[in-house]
């Protein structure tokens, strides 16, 4: 642990720019939790192990010569489809139940995938060159990957272009009508069954575009997406379901918050770091709420 | 109440004598069987916050490393010194004698049930404070930070882990090992299912079923729940310690995420032996321990590679179709049994509504 980064205010701006870039897409991936959690009331703890099959998209298609960039139009298209089958398949029979049962069937989803990804894909740190280079910002002393810029550029692209879709088009209308009352929404003609398996499929291609970006920005693994569920759900949590500039902001203090972590605690404590601050979070908000007599709902 | 039935009596004492014999019985499988009384004790403990008091933690898993750490720490810790132990990777130049490894298990096993007690009576206030699905996921956070956190302290190995003292090599009987931690095991099982039958014929359980129930009616009742809670917990707590102070012995090495705070398999593990066999009832995470157990050595070995994505599968069916377990499934097809009397008058009115 040193304290390198209070010596030298160029690793500030550095560590800030990494937070912010990498929080826009933490606040991506938490926008499909948030999308799907008002939605059909379920917490979808395999959300990060979605990301990283998408990234294993964008990786599959590196490694066939195409450029993994292309996998933010490729990996969201096979992922709706992979949200769609997997609703299909246990996600309709958890929407009603207790929030309890669709943590520990989703858990059990998660444990399949990263099971499945590591026989697929093996068990290395891998990572899709995109050859774009870095960026040498303030006399070369910091360093800025395009890569992360690019990432960033596409995240606000695709979650500006949801909104806009969720506002104007017929289905979005369907999703948010079926958000604040589903059997209401039932009686007036809308097919709850299939807006729920649009949702999840919605939410799993947005993971799968987060993935594709992860494959080129950071690196991929079979077993790392837990850290993604969490920051979601902390993310979810702090910002509130519904409501979107708070997910962005949010998401990117909490991009600030690890990368200064990094730096302080050293990397080997950064994982530890997030989870300990959900748990912080968590607690914090449990106390403000007594004082009103009041819990999380 | 006092009186134990005839019945009782000889279910109990068959089962002890049966767990007496079991490492001489089938000396082969002791490892096994000492992995399933402690699947037990953990799926029992599990039971009394998650099924009894509606509190389902992910995070037990906290206090069994905490305990695995603890063990081996004290057990050192007690003789050598604990920095130059990890950093030699627990070989050569230290070796304890037989006196010394059992003084040090005696008194890292009591460290292992006292420390996580504290910790969860400490963090309790602050955690229990959460409901529903807020707790399980903080309790999961919890677990895994612990692993992470543990992964990057050196004097307890870091992330290369930490080898726990071999058994004493003066003790040259071969089956003195396995029947060692075997009996250990199991006299944990017992003290831990005397707690649990003490507990179900409370009112202690009766409060943690309220709490479960309703929450907020408890409270109005004049229940202080918090105070229950943490203690429910503390119960839980105490018990994960033992049982990891064990396990650590026998394994024999410590890794901080996969074998200590092991969230992945163990922490999953309880959670799904108590649904399997039924929340909430005495009998039903014992049972649902064992058929785990049972399901999971003869099932891994033929499917290897592909247990972990069976067991996904199996969380996935077990909890979607059967979340009441196999004791909530007997209940239900059985309710006499369970000294339920459904009315001549209500069963006619149920078919009729249907």
């Amino acid at each position: 642990m040193d304290f390198l980064i209070f010596k030298a205010p160029m690793l500030m701006v550095q560590a800030s720019l990494d937070g912010i870039l990498l929080g826009i897409l933490f606040a991506l991936i938490a926008y499909g939790m948030a999308l799907q959690w008002g939605v059909m009331n379920i917490i979808n703890i395999a959300q990060g192990d979605l990301v990283i099959l998408g990234g294993y998209i964008a990786y599959t298609m590196y490694l066939a010569g195409i450029h993994p960039a292309w996998g933010v139009i490729v990996s969201p298209i096979i992922m709706f489809f992979v949200g769609w089958a997997l609703y299909k398949l246990v996600i309709n029979k958890v929407v009603d139940r207790d929030l309890f049962i669709s943590i520990l069937a989703t858990f059990g989803i998660a444990i399949v995938f990263q099971q499945l990804m590591n026989f697929i894909f093996g068990a290395d740190v891998v990572v899709a060159q995109s050859g774009y280079g870095t960026t040498m910002l303030f006399d070369n002393s910091v360093t800025l990957p395009n890569s992360k810029i690019f990432s960033a550029v596409i995240s606000v692209l695709y979650a500006v272009a949801l909104v806009i879709y969720m506002k104007k088009s017929r289905l979005g209308r369907a999703i948010r009508a079926t958000a604040q009352n589903a059997r209401a929404a039932k009686i007036l003609g809308v097919d709850t069954e299939k807006v729920y398996a649009a949702t999840f499929g919605i939410n799993a291609a947005l993971c799968g575009i987060a993935g594709a970006l992860i494959s080129i920005t950071l690196t991929l693994h079979p077993y790392v997406g837990l850290p993604y569920t969490v920051r979601s759900f902390m993310i979810v949590i702090v910002a509130g379901l519904g409501n979107l500039p708070a997910v962005a902001v949010s998401g990117m203090g909490l991009g600030l918050f690890e990368e200064f972590a990094d730096y302080i605690l050293g990397t080997e404590f950064r994982i530890g770091a997030v989870f300990m601050l959900l748990v912080f979070i968590l607690v914090y908000r449990r106390f403000k709420l007594s004082k009103k007599r009041e819990y999380l709902k | 109440m006092n009186k134990v039935k005839q019945k009782d009596l000889i279910l109990y004492s068959g089962l002890i004598i049966l767990g007496l014999a079991a490492p001489y019985l089938f000396s082969a499988f002791k490892v096994q069987l000492t992995y399933l009384c402690v699947l037990i004790v953990l799926a029992m403990t599990w039971n009394l916050q998650g099924g009894e008091m509606g509190y389902n933690s992910f995070g037990n898993i906290l206090f069994y490393g905490l305990g695995m750490y603890l063990t081996a720490s004290v057990q050192v810790g007690m003789f050598f010194s604990l920095a130059e132990w990890t950093e030699s990777g627990g070989e050569k130049t230290f070796v304890h004698t037989t006196a010394q490894y059992f003084q040090g298990m005696g008194v890292g096993l009591l460290v292992a049930a006292i420390v996580p007690t504290i910790v969860a009576g400490a963090i309790g206030y602050a955690i229990l404070g959460l409901r529903g699905h807020y707790f399980a996921i903080c309790t999961l956070g919890l677990g895994i930070a612990a692993g992470e956190i543990a992964g990057g302290i050196e004097i307890i190995g870091a992330g290369q882990g930490f080898t726990t003292p071999p058994f004493p090599a003066e003790i040259v009987d071969p089956e003195a090992r396995g029947q060692f931690f075997y009996f250990l095991s199991f006299l944990v099982l017992v003290l831990a299912f005397v707690f649990v039958k003490y507990i179900y014929g409370s009112r202690f359980r009766l409060i943690l079923n309220a709490i479960r129930d309703n929450e907020d009616k408890a409270e109005a009742m004049g229940i202080q729940t918090m105070k229950y809670k943490i203690v429910g917990w503390m119960c839980s707590a105490f018990f994960c310690g033992l049982a990891g102070g064990i396990m650590g012995g026998l394994i024999g090495y410590i890794d901080s995420t996969d074998v200590a705070f092991d969230g992945r398999e163990m922490g999953v593990f309880m959670v799904l032996m108590a649904i399997l066999g039924g929340k909430g009832t005495l009998w039903g995470p014992i049972i649902g321990a064992t058929l785990f157990h049972f399901f999971k050595e003869g099932l891994w070995t033929f499917i290897l590679g592909w247990q972990y994505v069976a067991l996904g599968v199996l969380i996935v069916v077990i909890v979607v179709y059967f979340p009441e377990g196999l004791m909530g499934w007997l209940r239900e097809k059985y309710p006499e049994r369970f000294g339920e009397v459904i009315d001549e008058k209500d069963r006619k009115a149920q078919v009729e509504l249907k």
